[in-house]
């Protein structure tokens, strides 16, 4: 996805504005001129400076290119269905790891992702076994990462 | 320092060392072969796995895996035309044609063997820098550290290819994130929105996960071109040959080594622009320069000794002053600082049997590069079957799960994939992602070492150029920022559009 700079200018003249908001409050160190605003602001002013000169950039070569330009995977009903899998998945597993445990969020997980990526039924499910049974093992039990058990607590080993 | 040298070749020739050597190699050498995995992803995903290994391993499980996915980018490069992994992109046309003559062998051979060398060359300066360098900084103060993360950070914006102001957002973008949470001199929480979680700061290790294998992983999803073909079935002795390259081509390793050398250690900037530079320059100087393109193993030889030597280079000002030379030292450094090892010249002199013990992790791995690299040559044609339909979701558990292991939260997750996707539209609007990196990792530092010179000098500018070598800094730095537009300046009149 490729936007007209000028879009990417005002955002980070946006974000620097609202740096410099956000740093108002913050107090001096005491009996000093400087204090935790001092770095902020400055990079807040450098964000509105480029910023600025990105609007004026973009503005100047609008005519060189679409404001918004996408690339082919937005046609490809294919592509976008496994980047949606890619992204949800991760929300997905953010989401509810803690509640449903590990082993059941990662197997769902890599069985969206197989299936998305239009690997067979069969091998789907043998990877997404192997896949979340070899990463419990090497995390949960030899570098004793605390992984959630949620839902199958009763039988954690 | 013999004591301590012994000491560092116990620490090194330990079994357990050995054994996490042998194993990142094989990792390294897999990750650098398979097209859309890099080196720097190669070394963000084996954090969490370091993350519960003494200092030494751990170090070496980094140096290790990354000597060998730079060469094995190679690989791909030469068979499939895809590199597989940026710093080999600059001859991977190069090496396809040779391998189009039937070539394959000696292309990859020299691929190999000069990286070998490369690396070995970039570890002798290395050696020889780094306490030389260490021994000057120890007079440094605020002043001068302040001018020296100004002017890495400066060159980070220029050395990376595209836009400038876009390099200097992205460095601004990277410094803001440093200066969330309670990380500052005054201990005051910034924009940490009232949660607890970010008081701490933004992970820096989640982040890099985020940016250098999600951000992949998004572009492999979204990938929409045929998947390359094999050419050669079957590649046979790769040494051979090469030491007749290397009695006719002397000059080129030399200064292959040099260059990568010297890019390695200017910060923002390591491999890949190593290779490309110095591929650039072999075609300068090259007495056939005709013949570059069409299957030439000059280039090949020269650029192939470029990107490891950046490697080793990109430690220098990493282990003397904490500022990463390359993406890949930033995230080392992060290792370092967790490891209780923190870079800085006081590193040398304090516990000089670690730095030794690095020395020479660089040296061994470049070493089993040769045969363990042949070893890999040999099962490329299987490495370059593996199903990455299977892989790519793998990595992203496993991205996910090492993640989530650095605090156990899933904030950190949540981190990552903002991160992610991050780091993969800026990319796609020709941002460049090095200078965010530097501004992260150096962010602390920069503000930490203004503030204190702001106190010392209680507001005087003035003071930030009083002492000789913080003087000196501070015009090199201006001299980097403003060489573009002087150069312009000079050129405008004689130029006739």
């Amino acid at each position: 996805m490729k936007i007209n700079d000028a879009f990417w200018g005002v955002l980070l003249m946006a974000l620097g504005a609202a740096v410099l908001l956000a740093v108002r409050s913050y107090p001096n160190l005491s009996g000093q001129p400087v204090g935790p605003a001092l770095f902020p602001s400055l990079i807040a002013y450098g964000l509105c400076a480029g910023g600025a000169l990105l609007v004026w950039q973009g503005w100047r070569d609008r005519a060189d290119g679409p404001w918004l330009e996408w690339e082919d995977w937005v046609r490809s009903p294919r592509h976008t269905r496994a980047l949606v899998a890619l992204l949800g998945s991760v929300v997905f597993y953010i989401l509810v790891s803690d509640t449903l445990g590990f082993l059941i969020t990662a197997l769902v997980m890599m069985m969206t992702l197989f299936r998305s990526l239009h690997v067979a039924w069969g091998r789907s499910v043998l990877w997404a076994v192997v896949a979340t049974v070899v990463v419990h093992f090497a995390f949960y039990k030899l570098l004793r990462v605390p992984l959630p058990w949620g839902v199958l607590t009763p039988l954690a080993w | 320092m013999w004591t301590a040298i012994g000491q560092a070749f116990s620490m090194v020739f330990e079994p357990y060392t050995l054994m996490v050597m042998v194993l990142a190699s094989f990792y390294g050498l897999f990750v650098g072969a398979v097209p859309g995995l890099t080196a720097t992803m190669a070394t963000a995903l084996l954090v969490p796995v370091t993350f519960f290994m003494p200092p030494i391993p751990a170090v070496a499980a980094m140096v290790t895996a990354t000597a060998m996915a730079i060469f094995s980018g190679d690989i791909p490069g030469c068979l499939l035309r895809i590199p597989g992994t940026p710093a080999s992109a600059a001859y991977t046309d190069e090496a396809f044609a040779m391998t189009r003559k039937g070539q394959a062998e000696k292309a990859l051979g020299a691929g190999l063997v000069f990286s070998a060398v490369g690396g070995l060359f970039g570890t002798v300066v290395l050696i020889v820098a780094a306490p030389a360098l260490a021994d000057f900084a120890l007079n440094f103060s605020s002043f001068e550290y302040f001018w020296l993360v100004l002017l890495g950070l400066t060159c980070a914006v220029f050395i990376s290819t595209g836009s400038p102001v876009k390099g200097v957002m992205m460095l601004l973008l990277g410094l803001l994130v440093a200066c969330v949470g309670l990380g500052n001199p005054a201990g005051f929480p910034r924009f940490t929105f009232g949660t607890v979680e970010m008081t701490g700061g933004i992970g820096m290790i989640a982040m890099m996960i985020g940016m250098f294998a999600i951000s992949e992983i998004i572009r492999y999803v979204v990938d929409t071109s045929p998947p390359a073909e094999l050419v050669v079935e079957e590649v046979g002795g790769v040494l051979k040959g090469q030491w007749a390259l290397a009695k006719k081509y002397p000059k080129q390793i030399l200064r292959g080594s040099v260059l990568g050398t010297a890019v390695g250690a200017l910060p923002g900037a390591g491999a890949d622009i190593a290779a490309w530079m110095s591929y650039a320059m072999s075609k300068k100087f090259s007495k056939e320069p005709e013949k570059f393109g069409t299957g030439h193993v000059e280039g090949i030889v020269e650029s192939g000794s470029a990107n490891n030597s950046a490697l080793a280079g990109a430690w220098i000002p990493a282990l003397v002053f904490g500022i990463p030379g390359d993406s890949i030292t930033a995230i080392v450094i992060g290792v370092l600082y967790m490891k209780n090892m923190n870079p800085g010249p006081t590193l040398f002199t304090t516990n000089p049997q670690n730095i030794y013990a690095v020395f020479l992790l660089f040296i061994v791995a470049n070493i089993i590069m040769i045969p363990l690299g042949i070893l890999c040559i040999k099962v490329a044609k299987r490495i370059l079957k593996v199903p990455r339909e299977i892989l790519m979701p793998m990595i992203l558990l496993f991205c996910v799960v090492g993640t989530f292991a650095i605090n156990n939260t899933v904030f950190e997750v949540g981190v990552m994939l903002v991160a992610g996707i991050l780091a993969y539209l800026l990319e796609a609007n020709k941002f460049p992602t090095a200078p965010a990196i530097l501004g992260v990792v150096l962010g602390g530092m920069l503000e930490e070492n203004f503030i204190t010179s702001m106190i010392k000098s209680n507001g005087d500018l003035m003071a930030f150029v009083a002492r000789p070598i913080a003087l000196g800094l501070a015009i090199l730095t201006a001299l980097v920022w403003f060489a573009p537009l002087l150069l312009r300046m000079l050129r405008k009149p004689g130029s006739v559009s």
